[in-house]
This record gives C-alpha cells, structure tokens and sequence, in this order.
C-alpha cells in the first residue's frame, strides 16, 4: 500500500552568523507516514524541511532517506517533490507541460511524460484546465497543480511547504483535505510544514511542534492535544485558560475538582494549570461566585468568557445551542472535566 | 461625455501627427538628400548602391554587424549567469555588481579609451589587429543599459521559488537557467541585445580613437568626400535601430498581454 520510504533527520544544526536556526534537531519519519511540523515563524521549521530538500545546507547532523545517507546529494538528485508557500509554476509553460517538467527531466518519452501528466491532473481534479497557463488558474487551482507536478515524479518523499498559507480560509480547508486524500492514496512520506495548528492536527499522522530549533514534541495530533509534554506546547496547541492549581501526589487540585498531572508537570505545590476551553465545565447558579463575562457566537461552537471571584478571566467552549443558557452578568459556576492537565510553575500574571 | 471622448480623440491625433513629423521629418530629409542626383537632377539610388559595392564601407558594415552579435552575445554569457547567481546565492553582492555595471556610464569615452590602451595591447598580442577586439570594450560600454533592462525582469519574476522548483524537479543549474529563468526574463534579455546593437551601431568615439574602421567611422570619412553615401548609411542605421526597437516593443507587448491575464 504505501510507496514511501523511511526518513531520518539526525542532531541537524544549522547556523546562519549568530542565529541557530536548528539546534540538535532529530526527526525520525516512517514509510509512508504524513509528519507535520507546526510552529511559530523563525522557530526552524521551513529550514528543517529545505535540508532535507538540499536547498539549504546543515552546519552540522545527517540525513538519509530509505537508509541512505543523502547529506551530500544536491537538490536535484535528491528525488523529492515538493510544493512551494509562493505559487511556483513557470508562468511560460501551460499547466500540463508544468506537470510533465520532472519526467523530462528524468528523461522520459513524450507519450510517457504526456500521460503521467495527465493521470497526475486527473488525481487532483485540473484536467480541464491542463492546456492553461498558471496566470490563468486561481491560487488554489496553482497549489493543486504545484502537488500534482511534485507528485509526478514519483518522488521518494513530498515536501510541503505552507502550500495553504497564501489561499483563503474555504479554498484552504478543501485543498488541505485533498493533499491527506492524495497522500493516502499515493503513499508517499510526506513533510508538511506550517504554522497552522488546525492545518496540522487535521492532516498528519503525527504532528512535531518546533521552538528555537528544536523538536519540542512529537505525537499522533489527538496525543499532542491532550498530553503536551511542555508547556511551550500546551500554549501553541490549542486554547488555553490558566488556572492556579495546586499539585500534590500526582494529582492537582483546581476549581474544586481533583484531575490527573500529566506528564512534565511539577511534582508538588502551587502553578498554573493549563486548561482547555472545553474542559471547563459552567452551570447556572445563581450563588455562584463568577459571572458570565460575555458569550462569543463561532457557529457550531461558542465560548462563554467567565469572571472569577479573583477577577481573572477563564473561558469555556460548548455547543451553541447550550451557551445559549448563558447571558453576560449572569452568576455561574465554573469547574473542570477530571482529565489530565499539564501544570506548570508560575503565578497568574 | 461625447464631446469630451470626441475631443480627447482629436487631441491625441493632433499629438500623433506633430510627434510624427518631428520624428519622421529628419528621416524623410535624409531619404530626399541620398536619393537625389545632385549633378543631373532627378532622382538615383546611386548612394544606396555605394552601401555594398564601396568595398571599404561594405566591410565597416560587417564588422559593426559583427560587433553587435558579438557583443551581444558576450554580455548575456556574462551577465545574465552572474545577475542570476548574485541574486540567487550572493545577494550582499548585488550592490557592487550593480555599481561595476553602471560605472562604464559616468566614465568619459575618452577616459575609457586611454585607460584601456594598455589592456589592448596585451588583446591585440594575443588576438591581432582586428577590429572586432573591440568586442571587449563594447560589452562593459552597454553594461549598463543591459544590466538595468535585465535586473527589471529578473524583479518581476519569484526568482528563487522558481529556480528551487525547477531544481527539486531535477533540473540541474545550466537546464534550470536555460529553460526556467531565461523563457521568463525573455523580455529583458530583448530588450537588453536590442539596446546593446543599438549603442554599438552608435559608437564612434572609442573606434575613431583607437583606429579601427566601423560603420561609424566610415560614416564620418565618407561624409567628407561624399554626402550622400553618408548619409545614406546613417538612414540604414537609424533604420536598422527603429526595426529593432519596433520588434521589441510588439514582443515584450505579446508578452505582457499573455502574462497580465488573470483568473
């Protein structure tokens, strides 16, 4: 089923004068797996994948792909696709012959080159368009055409970099889920780099959160929600409330409720709990000692935002039909699911 | 609203007409003056033929032709890989290269000339006497001309993205030049070789001064003893000139037209 191959990027550092783009970055990828990695600007992540492309050079580290070391092997003899954050099809070339550019490349007759093409652009829905320039198509008819070129190789690993990032919010969402369904179906490893969290945890089978450099955790995106091994995670990932708690035996003590310290967590005293906005729980109760502050209408979902006793703000996400029962001013009161948080040293700023 | 298009209309037509005479008026004084038989009276292409049968500006006109081609073809060899690769991987070098191309601009010909008459002596050891050595000065004299049209092209283009895609697809440096960079600065590099043979054609100080007989120079000797043939020859140029100028602006048009469409 999958046609991938085995991807390791081993203690890479890269320097560039005094800035460590990559510090001791290790990324070990399956067959055929999907990694993603998810991070704020300049935290290394695009530099990372541009290594492992060979159009940036490692100050230090090795990599190799399906067991071979190819720190040395040029961009070109690599034997990658990869899809560009800039549309990147040559503007004098229709989209077809874009597609084709690769296997002409690799030397493939005409007749070859004209029908892998067309499969490619079968695959990602643009047939009708292939005698079309890039100047003629939307952005993202440009980015399925760039997956579809970088497919066409047969490439021993894809490389994605932010490919969504230019598009609008619908166009991005339909396009994300057809680069997974083209994955799947193809097989190939796959590199997709982003600084979107939902872009990320919706695509990849596992999904690597990168600061400074480095790797700070790498897990299957529903282990990565729920169990961030560190607190720079369990801020980029997700929403997050921050609630006093207090840990003792592995257990912490918030909002009146007793919940498993996860893993990372100090061993005992006072910290701050990092809480997601939808395991906080709120009820009508009109002793209770916090206000519903105001209700923020997402569609599908809302967010209550809830005033504590402190004077401290602590927000809740539910189903719209149930935040309904909600008015700002009136009195609630707020707890927590009993499921696992990650707490942390430090007092509520 | 009528008026006013109407008017409009009229205006731009009146502009036409005086800008065209202005330009044309010269040229048709030119084509009146070597077509008329100054001896007989009437009329006779005597001048013309002088063009090809005077065997001495015959031979200026080939080596002012090959000096276009030639210079032309030096300049892109040199600049067009180094503009790419200063761009590509050395950008803290941009602004030097940019300044070495446009220096040959604010240094007189004269300069150039007695500057350049110790390199040209090693070029005439290793290349003789010929006129074509001239080459190598020709190329840093529209240096900056045809950095100036090639850089323009070069901005309009996603350089690196392009040059990174064509190589993650396998194109190795000299394929992704050839058939990624250059298909899209196609445009500049015209405009580039056009204005070259144009400054090239042009040039008369440097030859005259170091001795070497160009069309230019041929030009000027003749017009000593024969007017007409001259002048003739300067139409010929000034010709040549405006054609190339014409098939530059009809190309970098189509190609605007195909670029500009948008979905």
């Amino acid at each position: 089923m999958t046609n991938g191959v085995a991807v390791e990027l081993n203690d890479l550092t890269r320097v560039y004068g005094t800035v460590k783009a990559l510090d001791g970055f290790t990324l070990h990828m399956a067959p055929g797996e999907l990694v993603a990695l998810l991070g704020p600007s300049g935290c290394g992540k695009t530099t990372a994948l541009r290594i492992l492309a060979g159009l940036d050079e490692a100050t230090s580290g090795a990599v190799s792909v399906g067991g071979q070391d190819v720190s040395g092997v040029p961009a070109n003899k690599r034997d990658m696709g990869m899809v560009f954050q800039a549309y990147s099809l040559f503007p004098h070339l229709t989209v077809l012959d874009n597609v084709a550019f690769g296997l002409k490349m690799r030397g493939k007759s005409k007749s070859e080159r004209t029908s892998r093409a067309a499969d490619m652009l079968d695959l990602v829905g643009l047939s009708a368009h292939k005698h079309k320039y890039a100047s003629e198509l939307s952005g993202g008819q440009q980015q399925r055409v760039a997956l579809a070129r970088a497919l066409a190789i047969q490439p021993q690993v894809l490389l994605l970099d932010e490919p969504l990032s230019a598009l609008d919010a619908k166009v991005r969402t339909q396009l994300r889920d057809e680069i997974r369904r083209v994955q799947l179906e193809v097989g190939t490893t796959t590199l997709f780099v982003t600084h979107d969290q939902e872009e990320a945890l919706a695509v990849a089978d596992r999904v690597g959160v990168m600061s400074q450099g480095k790797l700070e955790q790498l897990a299957a995106p529903a282990d990565l929600y729920a169990n961030p091994a560190t607190p720079f995670v369990a801020e980029f990932v997700g929403l997050n409330n921050k609630v006093p708690a207090e840990v003792s035996g592995g257990r912490a003590q918030l909002l009146g409720t007793s919940v498993p310290a996860l893993h990372g967590s100090i061993a005992s005293g006072p910290g701050l709990a990092m809480v997601r906005p939808e395991s906080v729980t709120v009820s009508p109760d009109p002793a209770g000692a916090s206000t519903v502050s105001t209700v923020a209408f997402l569609g599908p979902i809302s967010r209550v935002f809830c005033t504590m006793a402190d004077g401290s703000v602590i927000s809740a996400q539910m189903a719209s039909p149930q935040a309904r029962a909600f008015t700002p001013g009136a009195s609630v009161s707020v707890g927590v699911e009993p499921t696992g948080v990650l707490v942390v040293k430090g007092e509520r700023p | 609203m009528r008026r006013t298009t109407l008017g409009g209309k009229v205006f731009r037509a009146v502009l036409w007409v005086a800008f065209g005479l202005f330009f044309l008026f010269p040229l048709y004084a030119m084509a009146d003056f070597s077509t008329r038989n100054l001896i007989a009276g009437g009329r006779t292409m005597a001048a013309w033929k002088n063009l090809v049968a005077d065997e001495a500006l015959y031979q200026a006109i080939v080596i002012s032709l090959l000096l276009a081609v030639f210079t032309v073809v030096a300049m892109l060899l040199v600049l067009v890989p180094t503009m790419i690769w200063v761009r590509l991987r050395a950008p803290w070098a941009k602004g030097m290269v940019e300044f070495l191309c446009l220096l040959p601009l604010t240094i007189p010909a004269l300069v150039i000339v007695v500057g350049l008459r110790n390199v040209y002596l090693w070029v005439t050891y290793f290349l003789g006497e010929s006129a074509l050595t001239l080459t190598f000065v020709y190329v840093v004299l529209v240096l900056p001309f045809a950095y100036r049209a090639i850089d323009a092209a070069l901005s309009s283009i996603d350089l690196q993205t392009l040059a990174e895609a064509a190589r993650s697809l396998g194109a190795g440096w000299p394929t992704t030049i050839l058939r990624v960079v250059v298909p899209n600065i196609w445009s500049g590099i015209l405009s580039a070789a056009f204005i070259s043979i144009a400054v090239v054609l042009g040039e008369y100080t440097i030859a005259s001064l170091s001795g070497y007989e160009t069309l230019q120079v041929q030009i000027v000797q003749i017009g000593k003893t024969d007017g007409a043939t001259s002048v003739a020859a300067s139409l010929a140029v000034l010709l040549f000139g405006f054609v190339l100028l014409l098939i530059l602006s009809l190309v970098t048009r189509g190609r605007r037209r195909v670029q500009g469409v948008t979905a």
